[in-house]
């Protein structure tokens, strides 16, 4: 599904990626994993296709198709769902209203038309309940005063109505508590199938306890540097990154 | 980055779609201001003896005055002399009495402004006295209002069928000389229009013009009186387009505003004068003197200006609060973008007792415009009980853009509670990215965060003009991101 060759990034001056491959299939769940500063949001961020990071080198396809050709919302639309490290506020704009934006944004790509407004509102409310999400916050700003937990959950209600073939949450579990932490990871799990992928950046591997991940890759200085198992992530929660930077220079 | 510009710079070069002339034979005084003018249009308006004294008297005192040079905006000198003072569309002296007799390239040009007069008219419940360059030739609805007791007529009629009631009111709101702009207004006003609401009667409908400018190298100078008797409402919609034009047009309008004890006046704006194209050329000069008096106690008056139009902008929607309790309120959206310039805001005059007042103003700046609050609060020593709460904020798309805020406050009433509020923000590039990100197009993005901004000012707007506004502001801002 998603196939990165020799991929290199840059924003200004400063390499970030350096060279990163990686294949993921669909039905598969990848964790990405490493220290700050290792290269794992802007992985994330290129392949959504953010515009402060310039793409140097290597190749995306996605599904054969060369995404780095693609705009964000043409991305979007194909899609890939960027779960954010820092959902933005946005004051004033409706959280239904941009929801309804999205789903009909991406109907209207794959020829269908509008959403119905009650069965829209239908299907947000279920999902809502199974993220513990109060009603209310359809009617509220777009992430405006929303708490960090508020947020991540509002990412994974995005995602669960975008119903999107490859997910990548970037940091999606960082800084929640352990009710938020299971509620995004029960909406993560509904995703799960075999049409669809998931990509999980990560810095700790809690999240991996609820999520359970085919691949684990170790990324370092813009490379992945180490690739396995679940057994990687234990590993590494044990004996630390440094040990996966000793072990890649070596 | 470069992409998101040139995607930006695409959508500013968008040319102006209300930008066409309909070719109907316009019956226009020669260029020129002069005491002859004067009497000129007032003979052709076969206005009564008090009515060219009021002119000439203006005229006189304009001659006098100075071209106001405080607000901050930069344009050529008006030769006032070079502009032509009267046109009237040729079917003047045949009006027609129903739509069906209405000029057929008129309600073409409508169409093609997307103002389905006919169809507007009968599904909205709306009134539509539509004046094209400075005649009315469109009045519906007038039956079902004079049912009500409610005079809705061109300011012309008003002069013919209910002189007492202009003479009495004309002026009391915004005097002759109250400025440069209104006293030129005073002299050599067209038409307008005119609203009278009896005492305790709740206006059926929405009252709504749309105005447009028409001829070449007129100066369209509209005149509104609206009086609300004891006890009565009413809302008032003035919208209007203009046509694409190469030298710029002088825009000098007068609104005045009576409401008497427990009335109530909700006057809302949607302006779209043509802006000039990316170099400012070509649009609109739109000088405007808006004044409403709460006259008696309790009595409400409500602005709401959605201003997307216009080379300049020079406009104050202000509230003499001189009924006890009364209430004023100002919630306006000002939009430059390209070569625009807009210096409004509003005055709040507190003189009753327990008066209060609101001002929302939401300043979105974009191109390399330049976008100007100004508001003064005054609380005059009698004014016991004031109250004002005053929200400014600004938004920028771009860099090249500006926004400045003059509040000006003069208490003079110790009692007096004031709250000031300002913000100034930018649309992000996160907040794109994330918009666009969840598969919503850059222009619909900017188009949805622009109206997140301006929501406390489109819920004050009546319900189908608020989507129209909506509309303007996303056609007004197409490609506005850098």
């Amino acid at each position: 599904m998603l196939e990165i060759k020799d991929l290199k990034s840059r924003i200004g001056d400063t390499e970030i990626l350096r060279g990163l491959s990686l294949s993921v299939n669909a039905g598969e769940v990848h964790a990405i994993m490493g220290p700050n500063g290792s290269g794992k949001s802007t992985l994330a961020q290129v392949i959504a296709g953010h515009e402060s990071h310039e793409v140097t080198g290597g190749t995306v396809t996605f599904d054969g198709q060369n995404l780095l050709e693609l705009e964000p919302e043409e991305r979007a639309r194909e899609g890939i769902f960027l779960g954010f490290q820092y959902p933005v506020e946005i004051p004033g704009v409706n959280n239904a209203y941009l929801l309804k934006a999205a789903v009909n944004a991406k109907r209207k790509h794959n020829g269908l038309g509008e959403v119905d407004a009650f069965e829209f509102l239908k299907l947000a409310r279920e999902k809502m309940a199974t993220l513990d999400m109060d009603p209310k916050f359809l009617n509220r700003g777009v992430n405006e005063g929303f708490s960090g937990g508020e947020k991540k959950r509002n990412e994974i209600l995005q995602m669960a109505m975008l119903e999107p073939r490859l997910a990548i949450l970037d940091e999606t579990d960082s800084g929640l508590d352990i009710d938020a932490l299971k509620a995004v990871a029960k909406g993560v799990n509904a995703l799960r199938s075999p049409e669809r992928a998931i990509i999980l950046v990560t810095h700790y591997q809690r999240l991996l306890d609820y999520v359970q991940p085919d691949y684990v890759h170790v990324l370092s200085q813009g490379e992945i540097v180490r690739s396995g198992d679940k057994s990687l992530a234990l590993e590494l929660e044990e004996k630390g990154y440094d040990w996966v930077r000793e072990a890649a220079s070596a | 980055m470069s992409t998101e510009s040139e995607n930006l710079e695409s959508l500013v070069n968008r040319r102006y779609e209300h930008g066409f002339v309909t070719d109907i034979e316009a019956d226009s005084l020669p260029p020129g201001l002069n005491e002859d003018v004067v009497r000129a249009i007032s003979a052709r308006k076969n206005e009564p003896p008090f009515m060219l004294e009021w002119r000439l008297q203006a005229y006189r005192q304009w001659l006098e005055m100075k071209e106001p040079t405080w607000a901050h905006v930069h344009y050529p000198k008006i030769d006032y002399n070079e502009i032509s003072y009267f046109s009237a569309p040729k079917s003047d002296e045949d009006r027609p009495k129903s739509l069906d007799e209405v000029d057929p390239k008129l309600l073409e040009t409508y169409d093609k402004l997307g103002i389905p007069l006919h169809e507007r008219a009968r599904l909205a419940g709306v009134a539509v006295d539509a004046v094209f360059d400075s005649v009315s030739v469109a009045t519906t609805f007038k039956e079902k209002l004079s049912e009500a007791g409610v005079i809705f007529c061109s300011f012309s009629e008003a002069v013919q069928d209910h002189p007492d009631l202009v003479q009495k009111y004309l002026g009391t709101v915004v005097p002759r000389r109250d400025n440069f702009f209104a006293a030129l207004n005073a002299a050599v006003f067209s038409d307008g229009s005119f609203v009278y609401i009896p005492k305790g009667v709740r206006c059926p409908m929405e009252l709504s013009t749309y105005f447009r400018i028409n001829a070449a190298n007129t100066g369209q100078f509209e005149r509104t009186l609206i009086i609300a008797e004891e006890g009565s409402h009413v809302s008032y919609l003035e919208g209007c387009t203009a046509p694409m034009r190469d030298e710029n047009q002088l825009h000098a309008a007068v609104v005045e505003l009576v409401a008497m004890k427990d009335a109530e006046i909700k006057y809302s704006t949607v302006q779209n004068w043509y802006p000039g194209d990316e170099n400012g050329v070509g649009g609109i000069y739109n000088f405007v003197t808006k004044r409403g008096d709460c006259r008696g106690a309790n009595s409400k008056i409500s602005w709401t200006q959605v201003e997307t139009g216009s080379a300049i902008t020079w406009k104050y929607p202000s509230c003499l609060l001189r009924g006890d309790n009364s209430v004023g309120e100002f919630y306006s959206v000002a939009v430059a973008n390209n070569m625009q310039q807009a210096d409004t805001g509003t005055k709040m005059i507190h003189i009753g007792r327990n008066t209060s007042s609101t001002i929302v103003s939401k300043g979105i700046s974009a191109g390399r415009a330049e976008n100007a609050y100004r508001g003064l609060v005054k609380v005059m020593p009698q004014a016991h009980g004031a109250r004002n709460h005053t929200q400014c904020d600004s938004l920028l798309i771009g860099k090249e853009c500006g926004a400045h805020t003059f509040p000006y406050m003069e208490i003079k009433n110790p009692s007096a509670r004031i709250e000031h509020e300002a913000t100034t923000s930018k649309i992000s590039a996160d907040q794109l990215f994330y918009c666009r990100q969840r598969g919503i197009a850059e222009e619909d993005a900017v188009n949805m965060i622009v109206n997140g901004f301006c929501k406390e000012v489109f819920k004050e707007l009546p319900m189908e003009f608020a989507v129209e506004a909506q509309a303007l502001l996303s056609v007004s801002l197409e490609g506005a991101v850098g």
